[in-house]
C-alpha cells in the first residue's frame, strides 16, 4: 500500500515536472515569435519609410483583411473536419445580390436592413445545409458537393441579376460595410474612427474561437476530423456536427457578402471569385490540417493578417500586382512546408 | 515421397521477437516441390509471421532460410519474388479497376516498343488461367469478379511469376463450400506441376482433405510436423492448444443468481454477418465469446451496441427493448463497447487523455453551454490514477502512450460513467502481460458491482479464465453455450470449427 503509494506520488511528481517544461517550452516559442515579428515589422516599417505601421494603414490592413478573416473562421470549423468549401466565393455572389434585390423591394430603411440580413445569412446557411446533407447521408466527397455549389451559385446570381449589379442604397446597410464608429477614439490616433467591418470581424473570430475551444461542439469537431469512427462510436452525432459545420460556412459566407456589398454599395453578381481559395491559403497558413483534426480560429486569423500585411506591404513598395501572387504563392508553400518540418523535428 | 528430393524452400531455427512478445522461437519448415504442406495453430501461434518472412515483409532475428539447398541472406519483397516464392493473403493485392489480365500480368507487362503489347498480355495471362483449369473474362474488371474468382486471379498471378511456392493464408475463409472443391481443384492442379504449397487453415477438415503434411505451431515453438495421416482431428486439437492456462487470471466470482436478465439478445440478425443470435447475459456476469476470425463475434458485440443496424431482433436492457439508430443510444442506456482495434475505432490519436475519457460523456462537463476543463481534469485525473495510466501527464497525446496504457484510457472513457453492461471486443490484444493482469481484475471489480460484461476474444486462455459461461460462435450463429466449468480448449475449438455436429 505504501509502496502504492509513492508510486502515485512519484507519478505526480513527474507530471508536474513534464507540465513545468512544457510550460516553459511554451513561453520560449511565445517570446521568441513575437520577438520574431517585432523585428519583422520594424524591418517593413523602415522599408516603407514608416508607412506601414502608420495607423491608418494598420486600420487599412485589418479592413481590407476582414471578409477574407470571416469566410475563413467558417472554412476553419469545416477543415477541421477533414471537409472542405470551395462553394463561399460563390455564395458571397449570390446573397449580396439577394440582399440587394430585398432593399430595392423594400425601400422602408429598417424593413429593407432586416429583411436583408435574414435572406444573407438564411441563404447562406440554407446552401450551407445543401452542401453537407449529401457528405453526411451520402458519404460524397465535400470537394464534390462545395464544387458543384459553387457553380450553382455563382449561375444562379447571375442569372437573378442579368449579370448587372443591383444598387443599394439603403444607408443603414451601407453603414455596415463602411461605417465607423467611436470618432473620438479615431481622433486620438488620426483616423476617422473604429471600422465596422473590423468590429465585425473581431467580433466573428472571437465567437468562432469560442465555440471551437470552449463547447461541446468545438470539442466534436476536432473528434470527427481526428478519426470519425472512434467519435461515432464515443455517441458523438456525427450527422449534426458535420452537417453544422457546412452551416457555418455558409452562414459566414452571408456575413463576409453583406460587409462586401455595403462596400461596394451594389450586389455584385461577379465578386467573390476566387474568395473560397484565399480563406483555404489562410486557414492552411494558420496552422490548421487539411488532413484534419488539427488547427485554431487564432492561427486562421493570424494567417488570414499575415496574407493581408504581405499584399500591403506589396503595394507600399510598389510591386506590380501579377507579381505579388507570385510572391503570395511562394509564401505560402513556405509557411506550410516550415510548419510541417517543424513538426516533424518534434515528432521525432 | 519427399526425404528423396530436395526441399524446394527450408527455414531453419527462425526466431522473431516483437516488443513484449517472442512471435516465433527456432521454428523450421520445409515445403518439397509438389507438396501441400499444412501450417496450423491458434491465434498467435506464429503463423503468419512465419509467412511474412518467406514473402520478405519482416525480417527474422536468426535462422537460415534455405531455397533449393543453397542459404539466402535476405530476403526482401522483390527478391522472395524473384526466388519464387508467391503469398495470397487474405486481403488481396488486386487493383479493382483493372481487368482480370491487366492483374496476372501486373509489373510484368510484355511491350512492343513504348506501348503495352495488349495482345500478348491477354494470351500469356490466358494460358496461366488455362494451365489452371480456370475460366475468368480476361477483360473484365476485378472488381465486378466474385471472392472465389478473385482468389483464382491471385493464383494465376502468382503462377505467372515463375511461383516455385505457393503460400495461401486462409485461402477458405471467405468461400463456400462448393467454392473451396474448386479450390481443391486447382490446388491438384498446382501440385501436378511441381508447386508446393503452404496452406494455412483453421478448418481442420480442409487441412486432412488436401495436405499431405502437416506442422504444427504453438506459441512461436515448433510442436510436430508428419505426414497427415499420422495425425487425427483430436490430435492435432490437442496439439495446438496442449497447454496449461500459462497467463494468471484472478479469481472470478461465484455465478451470480439468474433472477432478472441485464442483457436480452432475442433472434438477432444482420444479413451475412450475424444469423438468429439469441442470448441472455445477468447483472455481474462474464460471458465469453469464442469463435473464428469471421465467425460474427464481432458483429454480434457491434449490433448490440449500436454501431451496425441490425436487420431484425430485439435487444432489452433491464426489460427495456432498446431501438437503437446509432452507438449515443446504446451508450445513453448504459451500454459501453470497448472496440478490437483502439487505433482506429477506440481512440483519437491526435487528442490528449483528458479529452478522449470525456468523450463519450461531454455532457456532463458543460454548464451553459461551456466545458468546464478544471471539472474534466478533475475527474480524469481520478480515473487515471485508480486504473494506473501510465502518462507525463493528461495533456498527453495518446499517440504518445505504450499499448497497453491506449488500452486503459479506452477503459477509462467507459468508466467514468458507470456502464450498466459493456461489450468487449478482444480486450487485450497486443498489450503486455502486466496491463493484460490489471485489466483483468478491473473486468472482476466491475461485475462484483453488477455490470454484466460480453467478451469477444480469440485468445483461448483468455475466454477461458475470464468467462463464467462461454458462448461459441461458428458462421454467424451461436453453435453451442458453456455453463461454468464445463468448456475445455478441445470442445470449444470443435464448436468453432464446425467439426460438432450441433
Amino acid at each position: 500500500m505504501a509502496q502504492e503509494q509513492q508510486v502515485v506520488e512519484a507519478v505526480e511528481v513527474k507530471t508536474q515536472e513534464v507540465a513545468a517544461r512544457k510550460r516553459r517550452v511554451a513561453i520560449l516559442r511565445t517570446i521568441g515569435l513575437v520577438v520574431g515579428l517585432v523585428i519583422l515589422l520594424t524591418v517593413l516599417n523602415a522599408a516603407t519609410h514608416g508607412d506601414f505601421l502608420a495607423p491608418g494603414n494598420v486600420l487599412n490592413v485589418l479592413r481590407q483583411i476582414a471578409v477574407n478573416a470571416i469566410l475563413a473562421v467558417g472554412q476553419t470549423f469545416v477543415i477541421i473536419t477533414a471537409g472542405i468549401d470551395l462553394s463561399v466565393g460563390s455564395l458571397i455572389a449570390l446573397t449580396g445580390v439577394l440582399m440587394a434585390g430585398v432593399m430595392q423591394s423594400h425601400p422602408a430603411v429598417a424593413t429593407g436592413l432586416l429583411l436583408a440580413i435574414a435572406v444573407g445569412l438564411g441563404t447562406g446557411a440554407g446552401a450551407g445545409l445543401i452542401d453537407g446533407l449529401p457528405v453526411v447521408k451520402f458519404g460524397l466527397p465535400p470537394f464534390i458537393t462545395t464544387l458543384a455549389m459553387m457553380l450553382m451559385a455563382r449561375g444562379l446570381a447571375f442569372l437573378y441579376t442579368h449579370g448587372q449589379p443591383i444598387e443599394i442604397d439603403n444607408q443603414a446597410f451601407n453603414f455596415l460595410g463602411s461605417g465607423f464608429i467611436l470618432p473620438s477614439l479615431g481622433r486620438l490616433f488620426g483616423i476617422p474612427g473604429i471600422p465596422m467591418q473590423v468590429v465585425i470581424m473581431l467580433v466573428i473570430v472571437l465567437i468562432g474561437a469560442y465555440i471551437l475551444t470552449q463547447t461541446r461542439f468545438g470539442r466534436y469537431v476536432y473528434a470527427i476530423g481526428g478519426n470519425e469512427e472512434a467519435a461515432r462510436l464515443s455517441g458523438v452525432n456525427v450527422f449534426g456536427v458535420k452537417l453544422g459545420v457546412y452551416l457555418i460556412s455558409g452562414a459566414l459566407a452571408g456575413v463576409a457578402s453583406l460587409l462586401l456589398a455595403a462596400r461596394l454599395n451594389s450586389g455584385v453578381p461577379q465578386s467573390g471569385q476566387g474568395y473560397e481559395l484565399q480563406c483555404i491559403a489562410a486557414v492552411v497558413v494558420g496552422g490548421t490540417s487539411l488532413m484534419g483534426g488539427r488547427g485554431s480560429i487564432g492561427g486562421t486569423f493570424v494567417g488570414a493578417l499575415l496574407i493581408g500585411m504581405l499584399y500591403n506591404v506589396m503595394n507600399l513598395l510598389g510591386v506590380q500586382s501579377y507579381a505579388q501572387d507570385v510572391v503570395l504563392g511562394a509564401v505560402i508553400l513556405l509557411a506550410v512546408l516550415l510548419d510541417q518540418l517543424r513538426r516533424q523535428y518534434l515528432t521525432s | 515421397m519427399p526425404a528423396t528430393i530436395e526441399p524446394f524452400v527450408a527455414v531453419h531455427d527462425i526466431a522473431k521477437a516483437y516488443p513484449g512478445v517472442q512471435a516465433l522461437d527456432g521454428v523450421s519448415l520445409d515445403i518439397f516441390p509438389g507438396e501441400v504442406h499444412a501450417l496450423v495453430g491458434e491465434n498467435g501461434a506464429g503463423k503468419s509471421t512465419l509467412v511474412k518472412i518467406l514473402a520478405g515483409a519482416v525480417r527474422p532475428d536468426r535462422g537460415t532460410i534455405l531455397i533449393t539447398g543453397k542459404p539466402v541472406s535476405l530476403l526482401s519483397p522483390r527478391q522472395a519474388e524473384l526466388l519464387g516464392i508467391a503469398v495470397i493473403y487474405q486481403e488481396f493485392n488486386l487493383v479493382p479497376y483493372l481487368t482480370v489480365g491487366e492483374n496476372i500480368m501486373l509489373g510484368r507487362e510484355p511491350t512492343r516498343g513504348l506501348s503495352i503489347d495488349w495482345k500478348e498480355l491477354r494470351s500469356r495471362a490466358a494460358a496461366t488461367l488455362a494451365s489452371l483449369g480456370v475460366e475468368l473474362p480476361l477483360n473484365t474488371e476485378v472488381r465486378r469478379l466474385s471472392v472465389a474468382q478473385q482468389q483464382m486471379v491471385e493464383i494465376a498471378k502468382a503462377l505467372s511469376t515463375q511461383a516455385r511456392v505457393i503460400v495461401m493464408d486462409e485461402p477458405s475463409a471467405a468461400l463456400t463450400g462448393d467454392e473451396v472443391l474448386k479450390l481443391f481443384e486447382i490446388i491438384r492442379t498446382l501440385k501436378a506441376k511441381g508447386v508446393g504449397i503452404v496452406y494455412i487453415s483453421h478448418r481442420l477438415e480442409e487441412v486432412f482433405a488436401i495436405a499431405d503434411r502437416i506442422t504444427v505451431f504453438r506459441d512461436g515453438h515448433h510442436v510436430k510436423t508428419d505426414v497427415t495421416a499420422a495425425f487425427t482431428t483430436d490430435d492435432l486439437i490437442k496439439l495446438m492448444v496442449g497447454r496449461s492456462l500459462a497467463a494468471h487470471f484472478p479469481q472470478l466470482p461465484p455465478d451470480p443468481p439468474r433472477e432478472h436478465t441485464l442483457l436480452c439478445v432475442r433472434n438477432l440478425t444482420m444479413p451475412g454477418r450475424i444469423d438468429d443470435v439469441s442470448l441472455d447475459v445477468y447483472p455481474g456476469e462474464i460471458v465469453g465469446l469464442a469463435g473464428l476470425v469471421g465467425s460474427g463475434r464481432t458483429s454480434l458485440l457491434r449490433g448490440i451496441a449500436g454501431a451496425d443496424p441490425v436487420a431484425a431482433g430485439s435487444i432489452m436492457l433491464e426489460g427495456d427493448i432498446l431501438h437503437l439508430r446509432g452507438p449515443h443510444d446504446a451508450i445513453a442506456a448504459g451500454i459501453a463497447f470497448v472496440t478490437e482495434d483502439r487505433k482506429t475505432q477506440g481512440l483519437i490519436l491526435g487528442m490528449s487523455v483528458r479529452e478522449n475519457v470525456t468523450l463519450p460523456h461531454l455532457d456532463e462537463f458543460v454548464h451553459y453551454g461551456r466545458i468546464d476543463r478544471r471539472e474534466e481534469t478533475a475527474s480524469v485525473a481520478n480515473l487515471a490514477t485508480e486504473l494506473h495510466i501510465r502518462t507525463p501527464s493528461l495533456e498527453q497525446l495518446v499517440r504518445n502512450l505504450s499499448g497497453g496504457n491506449q488500452q486503459k484510457v479506452v477503459l477509462a472513457k467507459w468508466l467514468l460513467e458507470k456502464a450498466k453492461f459493456i461489450c468487449f471486443d478482444e480486450p487485450t490484444r497486443g498489450i503486455d502481460v502486466g496491463a493484460k493482469a490489471e485489466i483483468y481484475e478491473l473486468m472482476v471489480q466491475l461485475v462484483k458491482s453488477g455490470t454484466g460484461i460480453l467478451m469477444a476474444s480469440s485468445e483461448m486462455p483468455e475466454v477461458l479464465g475470464m468467462s463464467m459461461r462461454i458462448a461459441v460462435m461458428h458462421q454467424g450463429r451461436i453453435v453451442h453455450v458453456f455453463n461454468r466449468g464445463e468448456a475445455t480448449q478441445e470442445a470449444i475449438i470443435r464448436y468453432a470449427t464446425g467439426s460438432e455436429p450441433v
